[in-house]
């Protein structure tokens, strides 16, 4: 009942890829590339969105303006992920951290340019955007000395 | 509201379960509930599938459909219920509420999932884009464990817990899966085991997370009327059901110490029953990860705050404790088919609240014969907790 010797037949191979829109959050995908973070604020409320929504859930407003956010970050936690999916599998393992700006707003990304054991919940770093290994903009955690650009 | 009884539990052996397909895997499940319950397939008058997987892990992508046609139970109402890791709780609360509104006298949940059938690291991707993956796998490649284990991380920091006090969660669940005839890991562990298996997402490592585990599990329920009629001798009531969600990314939540998801749904689940925790007899907790039954100690109110690892640490969770935990080896030993582990955690409280727990040696003293399932979809994305009352 345990071993994978028991008979199967293979299902038909499918490959999935979806084309994600992003029309109404393209601000914020440009703005990386200007080494800026930016989130939504609601003309209405005020409420403050990141990752950035084109719709404010807490008025309902759609009317929303992008602004800029501070780079510093306290990081609220983290994890250093060994077994990776399968679509990360040509990374080396990654520590993926929590950071809070001081908007407010919380920040999920990875973690570079820190030795594993200096990583401490409560320690600052700076948000930046980056290139991706896959060419697409992103953006991550470094170190707060580390030089612009 | 009409009252509801569990009358009929089913739950296959949990896996890997390379010798059945979906079906047959459910078959395994719905056959002994039906008896349990002296009906037929035919009795039944509305069906909610709760599994997590279609079409991912396992072929089918519509596994109500052909799961009811393999049971004889096409022509029931028919649904299938996705609340990642709760969609069983999810089937048994849409089964529940059929009946509970007078729509079916007679309704089952049924929860299926197979995992194996797909590599491990799939498998991974899959269950790592169960959060938000546009801003959260995307460009990060977030997996389940890593999820858990930036709790773990920010809940060690806040109040001192270590690995060691993780991996005793573990010790005991394997201890109770070593006497449940259904477990997938039935083998005893030490801490040592734990401290020095596989780094899967620091600080978890293998023997922190549960298995990729196939099974089914099923639950009847009926009326209060039907309960008569039949002349069910030992029906189970549900004293009430509490839900609740969290956010989908992990970056909007307040903070990493508890799961607010966990803690609105028990204490709705609390109120509606008219009890306080300290009157359960038992309570199954989903321990995805070691971790996540610490903070649901503290979460559903058994123990105060921080002190999850204490409670642990003086045996309050083990039989003859304050509160019996998972003694059916829970989701990190008895395994967690994602889709039946809501209702697989039904069939233990209703098996020990009728004093027909599998192995003597593992049946909890009943007092007030109170049981709270507590089942989290995610983390802490959805939540089920449920109580029975004998």
């Amino acid at each position: 009942m345990s071993s994978a010797s028991m008979p199967t037949i293979k299902s038909k191979p499918v490959t999935i890829s979806q084309d994600i829109p992003v029309s109404k959050t393209l601000r914020f995908w440009e703005g990386l590339k200007e080494d800026k973070i930016l989130a939504t604020k609601c003309c209405q409320c005020g409420s403050l969105y990141f990752p950035p929504a084109a719709d404010c859930a807490n008025c309902l407003c759609t009317s929303m303006e992008w602004v800029e956010l501070s780079s510093e970050a306290e990081i609220e936690t983290f994890t250093h992920i060994v077994v990776r999916p399968t679509s990360f599998s040509q990374h080396k393992p990654y520590t993926v951290a929590i950071g809070k700006l001081r908007e407010g707003v919380k920040v999920l990304a990875w973690l570079t340019g820190f030795k594993f054991s200096q990583v401490k919940v409560g320690m600052k770093a700076k948000l930046v955007a980056k290139v991706s290994s896959d060419e697409e903009w992103s953006y991550e955690f470094v170190p707060l000395d580390k030089s612009e650009g | 509201m009409r009252k509801v009884a569990i009358i009929g539990v089913g739950n296959s052996k949990f896996g890997i379960r390379n010798d059945v397909n979906v079906s047959e895997l459910a078959f395994e499940a719905v056959k002994p509930a039906l008896e349990d319950a002296g009906l037929t397939s035919k009795d039944v008058g509305f069906v909610a599938l709760g599994s997590a997987g279609a079409g991912a892990w396992y072929e089918e992508l519509l596994p109500a459909v052909v799961t009811s046609e393999y049971c004889g139970l096409t022509g029931a109402g028919l649904m299938r219920c996705e609340a990642a890791c709760a969609s069983g709780s999810a089937a048994f609360f849409a089964a529940y509420s059929a009946v509970a509104c007078g729509q079916a006298d007679i309704a089952m949940a049924l929860g299926v999932e197979k995992m194996r059938e797909i590599d491990t690291q799939t498998a991974m991707e899959w269950i790592g884009r169960a959060g938000y993956y546009l801003w959260e796998f995307h460009n990060f490649g977030l997996t389940f464990p890593a999820y858990y284990a930036l709790y773990a991380n920010a809940y060690m920091a806040r109040y001192g817990a270590t690995e060691e006090d993780l991996a005793l969660v573990g010790v005991k669940n394997h201890k109770y899966a070593a006497m449940n005839p259904v477990a997938h890991l039935q083998n005893r562990i030490t801490v040592e085991d734990v401290l020095s298996s596989m780094v899967i997402a620091s600080p978890l490592k293998l023997y922190d997370c549960s298995p990729m585990t196939d099974g089914s599990a099923c639950i009847i329920v009926a009326s209060e009327e039907k309960v008569r009629e039949l002349k069910i001798d030992a029906p189970v009531w549900v004293a009430a059901v509490g839900y609740s969600s969290g956010t989908a990314n992990l970056s909007k939540r307040a903070g990493f110490l508890s799961l607010d998801a966990s803690v609105s749904a028990s204490q709705q689940a609390y109120k509606a029953a008219k009890l306080q925790p300290k009157q359960l007899d038992f309570a199954e907790v989903h321990d995805c990860f070691t971790i996540a039954e610490i903070l649901a100690y503290e979460d559903l109110g058994f123990c105060g705050r921080g002190e999850g690892v204490k409670f642990l640490r003086e045996g309050q969770t083990e039989i003859g404790g304050k509160i019996p935990v998972n003694v059916d080896g829970g989701l990190k030993a008895k395994g967690h088919p994602i889709g039946a582990t809501g209702c697989s955690m039904l069939y233990e409280l209703t098996k020990q609240l009728r004093e027909e727990a599998v192995e003597k040696s593992r049946q909890v003293p009943l007092k007030n014969y109170v049981g709270l399932a507590h089942n989290i979809g995610g983390t802490g994305h959805y939540c089920y907790v449920t109580i029975l009352r004998r």
